[in-house]
């Protein structure tokens, strides 16, 4: 194969595992925004571990993966946006840690300061992963401040309307994808209380996607290709119809409909983000001549290669037992039963 | 002080507190595994108490572990960025292939073994949590691969402005990788082994649960023995390797100045990096530095000043951290040593002295094994990618209070989970099973 038919496979294949990463720990990060609000006590808070207990681990797997991709397959795209977005990505590193060490230590002392402290650390990382993400990729959409020495802005450049609002869409989306997964793992009160929250995320979620999408169209920079092949519009379109079918669900009762839906909308949502970006990996705003393109920013062929036999071979594998794992854990949780970390 | 430095200390304090967890998850999760399959094999109710009160200990461990490793992927491309387009094409294949081979597996079956405690059969968790074991295991080979081309860089081409990769067969086959892997995995099972025996000496000393923790002693005392005795054989071979292909670093090690055949050991020495001399030598063995550098005791060493001075790395702090490893590479043979004479004697119980200082060595391993990263990094300096890349080269272009922000507040968060960190384990290995154990399975007191 060419190089350029191997980097556009890979940004493909990166596209797609930056969306597997998406819509599964939407579901885990999901559970980290609503935890305070739908548990009362220690039962109720190991039952909300355990529902995402098993998993969040492999879920977080998919975005180093996603980072590692990057790496290997469009070594200056990485070396550029790390460096780039440099506080940015610190504070998502500071989420990352205090995701994790909050879910598994809260409970690990009984010092009701102790565990107040890890519990929130907990939420506010749940609340400030998806705000962080959603803040980035809308940058990428929108255009950074690329020039001929790198980037020229700061980080409160990447604060703007247009990508605050794209932190919204996530944060709604996750919500409600968390809500929905707790109800269906669940039994007992939990699973009452996220169903308002549900009911309420949802539509949140929908208005927010909406008016997105409108910013999109005027304000980022990957409009061009939507307005070049209108076919293409079928991508948001879809997004927002099917995020309009997930309020449906919801409000039918029909949780389950309702959780595969909210999937298909992050997937058709990442899918129009990548659509759109398609050949650019990082949109300058200064001048289109700084951007890094997939072909101006991929590896060797013979690693592109490499990489592509090895992901051919893994990728498969790893969702054959993480598909597995989720079989071992089909009974609903209850509440008395619930042991958590 | 400049980006450049703050950047290096940056990466040093990150890495270094990240390898605090990683060597325990890496040891402890062999004894782990055996002890799943022990009680898989007899369902000797024993077993499964052993495997839930050391795997407690190892969850707690393991989270920070995963943690403080995403530190470092994320810095490579934060803070340096040159580096990162100049290698890219070699250095990130190995860790996207961590990332596909071993986080995945390591993560799913962490998940399936903790949570599925009660739900799967016996035979199942054993099978996790090796494949835990696993994943552990095979994440260090693709780390250590991509660090082996850093000191021994092989596969390359230099094509359009930067390395790209020639042949994958020659970066996972690069005997400096190999020698590290083992030399480093096996240090590892030395860290394992000595926090059961640490723990469990501890428990011995005061007669609570003295057959749980003689077992464990046991069980521990045979990795540990087997990890002291193969650790400084590979360091070895690897030592000569070193010498023969990184020769700054090689004559950093003993402080070697003069270039000469059949050059003597000193037991005393201290080196004078500014005026490229040892101010004192003390107690010398002829013939025994070529014989340890050459495998031949007439065996020439290149010396320092043969090296330009700009191409040697920090003399007293690669000698120092390297004479700290030896040394207490020595002590974990003798230590283990006389536990095994302890063991066949079936004193181990009275050695109230021995079980002790055991208790205490807890933290020796930690040291060896850091120490042992010093010697690998630091005396690679001033390069970054051996003859390749100069550290200089390789950092982002960032102003220094971006990364005096980045440093302070990522060592403000470390402290903060390394305490709590510290805190639960020494906590958890104090309760012992009975109360360790129960508290994972009650609930029993309620904080709303």
């Amino acid at each position: 194969m060419s190089l350029d038919t191997l980097a556009i496979i890979w940004f493909v294949l990166w596209g797609v595992i930056w969306t597997v990463y998406f819509i599964l720990d939407a579901y885990s990060l999901g559970t980290g925004m609503i935890f305070p609000l739908v548990t009362k006590n220690r039962k109720e808070r190991n039952q909300l571990q355990e529902t995402i207990g098993p998993f969040w681990g492999g879920n977080e797997v998919w975005l180093v993966t996603a980072g590692g991709a990057t790496f290997a397959a469009f070594p200056a795209v990485y070396a550029t946006m790390f460096s780039s977005l440099y506080e940015a990505m610190l504070l998502l590193l500071f989420a990352l840690f205090f995701r994790g060490a909050g879910l598994e230590l809260m409970h690990k002392d009984d010092n009701p300061l102790w565990q107040k402290f890890f519990k929130w650390a907990f939420t506010i990382s749940s609340y400030a992963l998806p705000l962080l993400l959603g803040v980035a990729f809308s940058n990428l959409y929108y255009g950074l401040l690329l020039g001929e020495n790198g980037y020229e802005g700061s980080f409160f450049k990447l604060l703007h309307a247009y990508s605050i609002l794209g932190g919204l869409v996530f944060i709604a989306l996750f919500m409600t994808s968390g809500a929905l997964w707790v109800m269906i793992k669940n039994t007992g009160e939990v699973v009452s209380r996220s169903y308002k929250i549900a009911k309420f995320a949802a539509p949140v979620a929908a208005a927010a996607i909406a008016m997105f999408f409108v910013g999109t169209m005027n304000e980022s920079r990957i409009a061009d290709n939507f307005n070049e092949y209108p076919v293409l519009f079928s991508a948001p379109v879809a997004t927002l119809l099917i995020s309009l079918a997930t309020i449906y669900f919801i409000f039918k009762n029909k949780i389950k409909s309702a959780f595969a839906s909210v999937c298909i909308t992050i997937f058709a949502l990442s899918a129009t983000g990548f659509i759109g970006m398609f050949p650019n990996m990082l949109i300058s705003r200064i001048d289109e001549a700084y951007s890094l393109t997939l072909y101006n920013s991929s590896g060797s062929q013979k690693n592109l290669q490499l990489m592509f036999i090895v992901a051919v071979i893994m990728v498969p594998i790893v969702i054959g037992y993480q598909i597995w794992s989720y079989t071992l854990f089909k009974k609903k949780i209850t509440t008395d039963e619930a042991k958590g970390y | 002080m400049d980006a450049l430095m703050l950047s290096r200390i940056q990466f040093a304090v990150t890495v270094g507190f990240h390898f605090i967890f990683v060597p325990l998850t890496i040891g402890l999760v062999i004894l782990l595994a055996v002890m799943e399959t022990k009680y898989a094999r007899t369902l000797n109710p024993l077993y499964r108490r052993m495997a839930d009160f050391w795997g407690k200990l190892f969850a707690i461990n393991f989270v920070l572990g995963i943690i403080t490793g995403l530190t470092m992927e994320f810095q490579i491309g934060m803070n340096w960025s040159e580096y990162s387009k100049y290698m890219g094409d070699i250095f990130g294949s190995p860790l996207a292939i961590e990332a596909l081979v071993a986080f995945f597996l390591e993560s799913t079956f962490m998940g399936i073994w903790l949570f599925g405690r009660d739900k799967i059969s016996p035979k199942l968790r054993a099978f996790s949590i090796w494949m835990v074991a696993l994943g552990t295991n095979i994440s260090a080979l693709w780390i250590i691969t991509a660090n082996g081309f850093m000191q021994n860089p092989v596969g390359y081409v230099i094509r359009n402005n930067r390395a790209e990769l020639e042949s994958f067969t020659a970066l996972v086959t690069n005997p400096y990788a190999w020698y590290m892997f083992f030399h480093t995995v096996i240090s590892a099972y030395i860290c394992g082994a000595f926090f059961v025996l640490a723990i469990s000496a501890y428990h011995i000393l005061r007669k609570n649960e003295l057959e749980f923790f003689k077992k464990s002693f046991k069980y521990a005392l045979v990795m540990a023995l087997f990890a002291s005795l193969a650790t400084p054989a590979i360091g070895h071979q690897y030592g000569t390797y070193v010498v023969e292909k990184q020769p700054a670093k090689g004559a950093a090690l003993e402080a070697v100045w003069e270039t000469g055949k059949g050059q003597p050991f000193h037991l005393i020495q201290i080196p004078d990096g500014e005026n490229e001399k040892n101010s004192v030598e003390a107690i010398s063995i002829p013939k025994l530095g070529s014989f340890l550098f050459t495998n031949d005791p007439n065996g020439k060493i290149t010396g320092l000043k043969d090296i330009p001075k700009d191409e040697r790395p920090n003399v007293p702090l690669v000698f120092w951290s390297f004479r700290i490893m030896v040394a207490l590479g020595m002590f974990f043979i003798f230590a283990t040593a006389y536990g095994a004479y302890l063991q066949v004697k079936n004193k181990l119980v009275d050695a109230k002295r021995y079980l002790k200082i055991m208790s205490y060595s807890v933290v020796l391993p930690y040291i060896a094994i850091n120490a042992g990263w010093v010697v690998a990094e630091a005396g690679r300096q001033p390069w970054t990618v051996y003859g390749l890349m100069k550290t200089a080269d390789a950092v982002s272009p960032l102003a220094t209070s971006q990364i005096v922000f980045s440093l302070g507040s990522l060592v403000f968060f470390y402290l903060i989970l390394g305490f709590a960190d510290i805190y639960l384990l020494i906590k958890y290995a104090r309760k012992g099973p009975a109360q360790a154990i129960n508290v994972q399975k009650g609930g029993v007191k309620h904080v709303s």
